[in-house]
């Protein structure tokens, strides 16, 4: 309840108006001033002056609890652990060994204290004398020097027991440093000697400190030190990482509260048979904190990337065509019209079988193809005028394009199958090295269409609509060559962001020297075959073909899904 | 395909335009040419290998200036009557057979030209003779020779002269092992006893084809005017055509041609012959190739952009054309003339129904299940080599080589996929594990069929991390092969990749389809792997004509 007070300042009574709240477990007086004199609206002004109050106590505490609470509902039982002894101890040793906890422990709970804005750690490298091997004998015997200035009052012979030789040199010079030894027929010892005899030495007092921060050493301690450093394994020198906290502001105010620990942690199938969430808390996640990455399975991206190219001659209405790889260079080149003395046929440029090294050929078409390569048999064309060799053709080697599947599959053709679509996707070999823009196994995106009525208008249009689906708006094709083919064209698309043309693959109509032979009649075949691989690179950002076929398992799990 | 250097002044000279750069740039590509670079000075450009008549700045000109509209249609060359005899003797019959050979006079020769014809020489020996095999080119300065020439065969050991560049004489066999040439192309004389000499009327050797000229004739110089050309090799008509491209670019350099007359034992030849070749043109078929819609006088000024002549329904051959076998390259070249950019695009209005290939899509299935397991899929390479297949495997098999890789480490064909799972994994031991990989690819091996291979595609899995063991893999077989519909056995095997005792043989309907186990810590050792590897290889092509036997899919 309010209430009012006359309050006497300079020999002058005011009147005020007094009321008391109760704010973070501390009581506050708040106060109005009403004047020399009471105000006939007092009850009025009393009214409002409460409910001032009152609003200003619900404001701040919503805003305050709900961001404290939160902090306080978001700790980790070991951070609850931490956060109140960080008032007595600041240094991470010295919490953990308290605390019972490993350093490694205290530390993970200390970063997440800093995330959330409570302390700040602090990190610094001290340099650490301490104690080593011989330096720790020495504080419970005695220095050297010491002893030997014992044994000298008593005993000589006993001198070798207890000393090597090595410290009896080192006591003999230091010693005669400090004229506490003389040396007639023997050595004696001085009034300085006895002196040092009684008390303990500077050095060894300095031991008695260790460990101590080389930063912390007054001057004389500073030349001690630097002494003993040439001694023989009598101190060391570390560098530590020491890690202390500073609480902020903020902790202190928060320490202030109590730190809950009846929070759910984890919600168990327990906790929800017995119902015991109820009323309870959850402790609040940092849901913005790093998480262990998650790899799932996936396919490889080529084949992801494949199966697009697929679906797109699937839904154009194509028939997927398969077929081996190794091939006789019958099918491979001479069904394809390529001449035997072709340099493609050379060993620089084809891989051959060691073993078999020969294939088998069907007679009946052997026959055709060799005239046709011979005098150009009935197809009109003039051939390639030469004696063709049999045995050239029977050469096992692996296929050099996917054309060699175009072209058995044109063979077993029949003439109510027309028209007909065909493609494939698959792999073909060239004998190169291999560097960035050169593989020995590439892949090719084939098709062909056979029918009576389609022309080379045709085969730009199926061409266009392909790469239109693979992302290229754009592309042109200019005359090139290719034995098989007429209106053999070299296709290029337009790169919408590197501004230039790139070449992507070959195309044209096959030869009435390849279709002849095979269907029995000229019928237009056209036909393409695409580079997978440079395809493809651009949407993966791969600049070196390697990286396709690297099988990288980072790449594999982090590499983007082919979207489209 | 050969790349040659030609000189810009020169090409725009013979055009008698000047072209700007963008100009040259596309009418060189849509020609049919390969442009590398171009600039002030130079056009590095491809040839592609059908078109040796544009491998000199002569001829690529003569085919832009055709090509752009400026000077359209047959271009007349004339051969003027001479009485230069090449007599052949029978002597050359096995080793080089034919010559065919002209005389060119009152060129006007400066350094560039020279370079020019030494590198249309130099192209056309590579790309249409083969490497000098087919065809080699001799080219000497006429006033150093007196006719008639000789083309006749000697004994090897009795051949001795001075070849071009050397100072001594050599005989035949020293040229073959000293001279540059002799090393590169000596080849092609060493199964013969007799290689074969051009020989003057004052018994002067000329040269000795496909090696070298002799240093008495010697080079051309700019000081030649007239000079004698003659090409040897195997095919009369290749040897023509090769001499009708070379003519007719010094033609076009205002050089004037004189045939000769080639005299063998039974019968009498006159070259060169630059009587254009005559081939029958239906516009039908090439409007239905084309998909244009031209009339007769379109396609004739078309056919006259390439160099042709066309009139009734006939097409007028250069005879510097090497690659007009069929009416569909004339179709081609009107298609060019057209312009490959200006034809437009169409989709055919042809039904057809798209139909996946069955396995493909089974092996999909497959894929696309393992990843359901947490598996990777890799994708390596078919090729790998025996090492990796057999001796890392600590097995032993046979492998199938290739007769002449040039790739090191990749000269085998797999016969199993696992190697490759082996070798993924030891290439990927900076990675974070688990690493369980699969992949699905082909394997070789040798069988009844066309090629004496056969090919099957298989599933491999490995698993490899720190608890990878027999169960884990089982587990997931048996969770494949459940989901296809399988009941399995396994059968235990000894297979020296795996530790014994832990390696089986799996089978469905008594069909061998797979196996599974450990892989050997031995195996792993000599990969360098530490971690264990828990592996199945599965033959898809066996498991899915199983399932086709048993079940509708």
């Amino acid at each position: 309840m309010a209430y009012i007070r006359k309050v006497k300042i300079k020999g002058q009574e005011y009147w005020y108006l007094f009321h008391t709240i109760r704010q973070d477990n501390k009581f506050l007086k708040k106060s109005k001033y009403l004047g020399k004199e009471l105000p006939k609206n007092l009850e009025q002004i009393k009214k409002e002056f409460l409910q001032e109050i009152i609003k200003s106590k619900e404001t701040r505490e919503t805003r305050e609890k709900t961001q404290t609470e939160k902090l306080i509902e978001s700790l980790t039982p070991v951070e609850r652990k931490v956060l109140p002894i960080l008032k007595e101890y600041n240094e991470l040793s010295k919490v953990a060994s308290k605390l019972k906890l490993e350093e490694i422990e205290v530390l993970r709970a200390f970063s997440w204290l800093q995330d959330k804005n409570l302390l700040k750690i602090n990190q610094e490298e001290k340099e650490i004398i301490s104690l080593d091997k011989n330096g720790l004998i020495y504080l419970k015997k005695g220095l050297p020097e010491k002893q030997f200035l014992k044994l000298l009052s008593s005993t000589l012979e006993s001198l070798s027991k207890h000393l090597n030789q090595n410290e009896i040199n080192v006591s003999i010079g230091i010693l005669k440093r400090k004229n506490a030894i003389s040396f007639g027929k023997q050595i004696n010892i001085t009034k300085e000697g006895k002196k040092l005899l009684q008390q303990e030495s500077k050095e060894e007092l300095f031991l008695k400190k260790l460990p101590i921060e080389i930063s912390k050493l007054n001057d004389e301690d500073k030349s001690i030190y630097n002494e003993l450093k040439t001694r023989k394994e009598i101190i060391k020198t570390e560098t530590k990482k020491i890690i202390t906290i500073e609480l902020t502001d903020f902790s202190k105010e928060l320490l202030k509260h109590k730190l809950k620990a009846n929070l759910i942690e984890s919600l168990t199938s327990e906790i929800m048979v017995k119902g015991s969430w109820k009323g309870k808390t959850f402790r609040r996640f940092n849901i913005q904190s790093e998480i262990p990455k998650l790899y799932p399975g996936r396919r490889h991206f080529v084949n992801e990337a494949i199966n697009y190219i697929r679906k797109i001659w699937l839904e154009l209405g194509f028939k997927e065509m398969t077929g081996n790889i190794v091939q006789t260079s019958f099918w491979n080149f001479d069904a394809l019209f390529t001449a035997q003395d072709h340099p493609v046929r050379e060993l620089q440029d084809t891989f051959f079988l060691a073993d078999p090294k020969y294939g088998n050929l069907s007679k009946e078409l052997l026959e055709k193809i060799k005239q046709v390569h011979e005098n150009g048999g009935n197809t009109g064309s003039k051939g390639w005028q030469y004696k063709f060799d049999i045995e050239e053709a029977r050469k096992n080697v692996l296929r050099t394009h996917t054309t060699v599947l175009s072209a058995k599959t044109i063979a077993t053709l029949k003439k109510s199958e027309l028209p007909a679509k065909f493609f494939t996707v698959g792999r073909n070999y060239r004998n190169e090295t291999v560097d960035w823009s050169h593989l020995f196994e590439l892949t090719q995106v084939e098709g062909i269409v056979v029918d009576e009525n389609v022309n080379f208008r045709h085969l730009l249009g199926y061409l266009k609509e392909f790469f239109k689906k693979m992302g290229y708006d754009k592309i042109r094709i200019r005359p090139a060559y290719f034995p098989y083919t007429s209106n053999s064209s070299e296709i290029e698309v337009f790169h919408p962001i590197k501004k230039q043309w790139i070449e992507l693959g070959g195309a044209g109509i096959l030869r009435p020297e390849v279709t002849i032979p095979l269907i029995d009649k000229e019928i237009p075949v056209l036909a393409w075959g695409l580079g997978l691989e440079r395809t493809i690179i651009e949407y993966y950002n791969i600049n070196d073909l390697r990286l396709l076929y690297k099988n990288d398992l980072k790449q594999l799990r982090e590499i983007k899904l082919w979207l489209k | 395909m050969p790349k040659v250097i030609l000189d810009r002044k020169e090409v725009e000279k013979l055009i008698e335009k000047k072209l700007t750069t963008e100009e040259l740039k596309d009418s060189l590509t849509f020609l049919g040419t390969d442009l590398d670079k171009i600039d002030d000075r130079e056009i590095i450009v491809e040839i592609f290998p059908d078109r040796p008549d544009l491998l000199s700045e002569a001829g690529l000109a003569r085919a832009l200036a055709s090509f752009i509209g400026y000077k359209t249609g047959l271009r007349k060359y004339k051969v003027l009557k001479s009485d230069y005899k090449v007599i052949i003797h029978d002597s050359v019959k096995d080793v080089r057979p034919y010559t065919a050979c002209a005389v060119v006079k009152n060129l006007k020769l400066n350094d560039a030209r020279i370079k020019q014809i030494i590198q249309l020489q130099e192209k056309l020996h590579i790309t249409y003779g083969r490497n000098r095999k087919k065809v080699a080119i001799g080219i000497y300065p006429f006033e150093k020779i007196k006719f008639p020439i000789r083309f006749l065969a000697k004994q090897n050991n009795e051949i001795k002269f001075q070849p071009l560049d050397f100072d001594k004489e050599l005989t035949a066999n020293e040229i073959l092992e000293r001279h540059p040439a002799g090393k590169e192309y000596g080849h092609l004389l060493k199964d013969f006893k007799k290689y074969p000499l051009f020989i003057d009327a004052n018994n002067n050797i000329l040269s000795m084809p496909p090696i070298i000229n002799s240093e008495l004739t010697g080079k051309v110089t700019e000081k030649t005017k007239d000079i004698f050309i003659e090409c040897s090799g195997f095919d009369f008509r290749i040897l023509k055509k090769c001499l009708n491209i070379i003519v007719c670019a010094l033609a076009d350099l205002n050089g004037v041609i004189y045939e000769n007359e080639l005299i063998y034992d039974n019968k009498k030849e006159i070259t060169p012959n630059l009587i254009p070749e005559e081939m029958k043109l239906d516009i039908n078929y090439a409007n239905k190739i084309l998909g244009l819609n031209l009339n007769e006088n379109d396609v004739k000024k078309l056919l006259e952009r390439m160099g042709y002549n066309y009139e009734n329904k006939t097409v007028l051959i250069p005879a510097y054309r090497a690659d007009i076998l069929h009416e569909i390259d004339l179709v081609e070249d009107i298609g060019i003339a057209y312009g490959f950019n200006n034809f437009k695009e169409q989709i055919p209005n042809i039904a057809t129904i798209g139909e996946e290939n069955n396995f493909y899509l089974f092996k999909e299935k497959i894929a696309n299940l393992l990843t359901g397991y947490n598996l990777i899929e890799v994708r390596n390479y078919n090729l790998t080599n025996k090492n990796n297949l057999f001796n890392k495997m600590n097995y032993n098999g046979e492998a199938i080589l290739l007769a002449n890789s040039i790739s090191q480490g990749y000269d085998t064909l797999r016969t199993w996929i696992i190697p490759s799972l082996i070798e993924t994994l030891a290439k990927n031991k900076h990675n974070e594990y688990p690493q369980n990989i699969f992949e699905i690819g082909t394997i070789f091996k040798k069988g009844d069929t066309e090629t004496g291979i056969i090919e099957n595609e298989r599933l491999a899995i490995a698993l490899c991390h720190s608890k990878a063991n027999f169960t884990e893999i089982k587990q997931i077989l048996d969770s494949l092969l459940l989901t296809l519909g399988l009941k399995y056995e396994i059968k235990e095997i000894e297979h020296s990749s795996f530790i014994p005792g832990r390696v089986g043989r799996v089978s469905v309907n008594n069909k061998n389809i797979a196996y599974i186990g450990e892989i050997h810590p031995k195996v792993l050792e000599n990969w360098s792997l530490e971690i264990p590897v828990a592996t199945l290889e599965l033959n898809l092509t066996e498991l899915y004509n199983l399932i086709k036997l048993t079940q509708i899919i």
